[in-house]
């Protein structure tokens, strides 16, 4: 298989302020919000980073997506280095979160075609991928009407199409049904089997043990920061369910600390 | 090649936003230009009904000892008099003090014959008196009390004649030319209401589109793209300029179109005209104008980039507000723009001095050199800083 995405030990540590410190009850002014994760993905595959809130899983997706530095550490997308050539890294990826939001004055059409200027895809290709993508995730015949006036969903489903513009080598999920209504939850996850299907390379970020189950290929969980282990899904949970298989990890863990 | 493309497609996407939303339209191009219209307009209205009368308004006046001479002056003025006797003069003047009479004037009985006896230089008594009474909070009362001392004072410098001054008929004693007092007039006002336009007319738009985007979560869609922030910041910068140019000069229209109705009669005798300026003035005009849109937008686009919601951004510019309007007060001094060329490095300053310098015809040209220059330098700094602001995690992101 080939190796697409090759993270290496990387760490992120954020500064508290006073008020920050006081509602976290602690004295340390940093937090390390990710410490010496590494892990890799392969071409094709769904790989789904696991844990809690507050583990970190964020972080490390905004730092594979270039949109913050690690401290230290670097990932390898394609070859390409997250921290020496983030232009070049984020030719390569398509990243969706839901603190990503579309201007609200525009139209589905304006929209795709804006992005796909900044990403450079020439007018053929782009007018292509459009009427693909509109008339496989239904947004054809709302091409034309504001995002604002859009439903939840339809919202949601122009916000990944957009995200594909420059048909990504990678796709980076954070949280991809967080706060979603059941349906709209649906439409997201139906997306991304869709997406799977295709055969991309996909990272996708949960704590919904369901959503891992349904679609990853191989699975690690992350824990205050650390990885901690890292595996395909079968050869992680064995006998059980995933479910089970993380708590009894996660007492492991906490235990240690405790 | 593609770093253009992006700089336009940012250009593009803001022009679309802004000149397809209607309201956005209307409230930040015509509105402005609209609202200082009338208002301006109705100022003047105001301020010329306040200190005129009616054309057809008769004045009450009534007249004591009224004496020939007087009257042959009234006539030829056809200013109504009503004559009184002294008995009445007590009831007369409650009158005047309440508004009901306009003047009470009281001649010494005789007067004609006293004046003609009267001589200034030999006599020891004081010269005859005349007594207008007058209500100075009437404006029909102060003005015919103007008139009556003028046509009074007028006698008695016709009655004693022995020089003139300024008599010759048509002979144009004022020697300033229409460029001269019209320079010096709109050199006083126009730098300062120029400013004040254009940086309001920034407010309009700039922190909405680097605050708002902000707040909204909408930029970040954008830093995820390959885009390098260098471009994102001169897209952004170049068309916030125009549009707050075109916003800025909207009120500036406004203005000169209700000067007319502001300045009165100045305006409509052609002694304060937009005429004697020259298009090439107008040229030089707009160039410093869009420098110092250029300065003004980059500084509130990093005002905005630092603040997390629009209306932070709102409160961080307006010290700059007061800044800019201290240094616009500059121009009042009406000194006509200084020669010292270093001045011409000042941000703010220099673009008022020019202005000022247009308008009154004293600009040194290496001045309007040096401001153009210097506001592109602070441009391109900005657009530096503006990138590098893009880039910062701790700015975008840590909200």
């Amino acid at each position: 298989m080939e190796e697409l995405l090759r993270v290496e030990g990387i760490r992120k540590v954020f500064k508290l302020s006073p008020k920050q410190q006081k509602l976290q009850k602690t004295k340390e002014k940093e937090k390390v919000a990710v410490d010496k994760v590494s892990f890799s993905a392969y071409r094709g595959e769904v790989f789904g980073l696991l844990g809690p809130n507050g583990a970190g899983k964020t972080t490390t997706l905004r730092i594979l997506s270039t949109l913050i530095k690690p401290n230290a550490g670097d990932a390898l997308l394609d070859g390409k280095s997250i921290v020496k050539e983030p232009e070049e890294v984020r030719k390569k990826i398509g990243f969706l979160t839901s603190e990503l939001k579309l201007e609200d004055f525009f139209t589905p059409n304006y929209l795709f075609n804006f992005f796909s200027n900044l990403y450079g895809v020439p007018y053929e290709l782009r007018e292509q991928r459009k009427k693909k993508m509109f008339e496989k995730f239904g947004v054809d015949s709302f091409a034309e009407v504001k995002v604002a006036n859009l439903s939840t969903g339809m919202k949601q489903k122009v916000s990944l199409i957009i995200s594909l513009v420059h048909d990504p080598e990678i796709i980076i999920f954070d949280e991809p049904t967080n706060g979603l209504d059941v349906i709209t939850a649906k439409v997201v996850t139906d997306f991304l089997k869709e997406l799977k299907a295709e055969g991309r390379t996909i990272v996708v970020s949960t704590h919904i043990f369901e959503l891992i189950e349904k679609i990853c290929d191989r699975v690690g969980i992350i824990i205050d920061g650390k990885m901690v282990c890292c595996d395909t899904l079968r050869a992680l949970t064995g006998e059980q369910s995933l479910e089970d298989k993380f708590f009894e990890i996660y007492e492991e863990v906490a235990g240690d600390r405790a | 090649m593609r770093s253009q493309n992006n700089i336009i497609t940012i250009i593009k996407k803001e022009f679309s936003r802004f000149f397809g939303d209607k309201r956005l339209l209307f409230t930040t191009l015509i509105l402005p230009g609209i609202m200082i219209f009338i208002l301006y307009s109705f100022m003047g209205k105001a301020m010329r009904s306040q200190f005129m009368t009616e054309e057809d308004y008769v004045y009450g006046i009534s007249v004591i000892h009224t004496p020939q001479s007087f009257l042959t002056l009234a006539e030829n003025v056809e200013l109504p008099l009503a004559a009184a006797t002294q008995e009445e003069a007590e009831e007369i003047r409650g009158q005047v003090q309440t508004q009901e009479q306009d003047i009470l004037l009281v001649f010494p009985e005789g007067f004609d014959e006293k004046v003609a006896a009267y001589d200034s230089i030999a006599s020891e008594e004081a010269a005859p008196n005349v007594e207008i009474y007058y209500n100075s909070a009437s404006t029909p009362s102060s003005e015919a009390y103007q008139m009556i001392s003028g046509m009074l004072e007028q006698y008695e410098t016709a009655i004693a004649n022995k020089f003139d001054i300024n008599a010759g008929e048509g002979v144009v004693y004022d020697l300033a030319t229409k460029e001269d007092s019209s320079g010096r007039v709109f050199s006083m006002m126009l730098p300062m209401l120029l400013m004040i336009f254009l940086f309001s007319g920034c407010m309009a738009i700039a922190p909405e589109s680097i605050a708002g985007e902000k707040e909204r979560g909408t930029i970040a869609t954008l830093l995820v793209t390959p885009m390098k922030r260098r471009e994102l910041a001169i897209g952004k910068l170049i068309s916030l300029s125009v549009i707050g140019l075109l916003s800025g000069l909207s009120s500036f229209l406004g203005t000169m179109l209700s000067m007319p109705m502001l300045m009165g009669e100045l305006a409509t005798e052609g002694v304060l005209s937009a005429s004697v300026y020259t298009p090439v003035d107008f040229l030089l005009l707009l160039i410093t104008i869009l420098s110092t849109v250029l300065v003004i937008i980059g500084l509130i686009s990093i005002l905005s980039a630092a603040s997390k919601s629009v209306k932070e951004a709102g409160t961080a510019a307006s010290p700059l507000m007061v800044l800019v309007l201290v240094i616009s007060a500059t121009s009042m001094m009406g000194k006509g723009a200084p020669n010292d060329l270093y001045l011409y490095l000042i941000p703010f300053y220099n673009s008022v001095q020019c202005m000022n310098g247009i308008f009154s015809f004293s600009l040194p040209s290496a001045g309007m050199m040096i401001t153009i220059a210097s506001n592109l330098f602070y441009t391109v700094l900005m657009v530096g800083v503006l990138a590098k602001m893009f880039d910062s995690e701790k700015i975008m992101y840590q909200v």
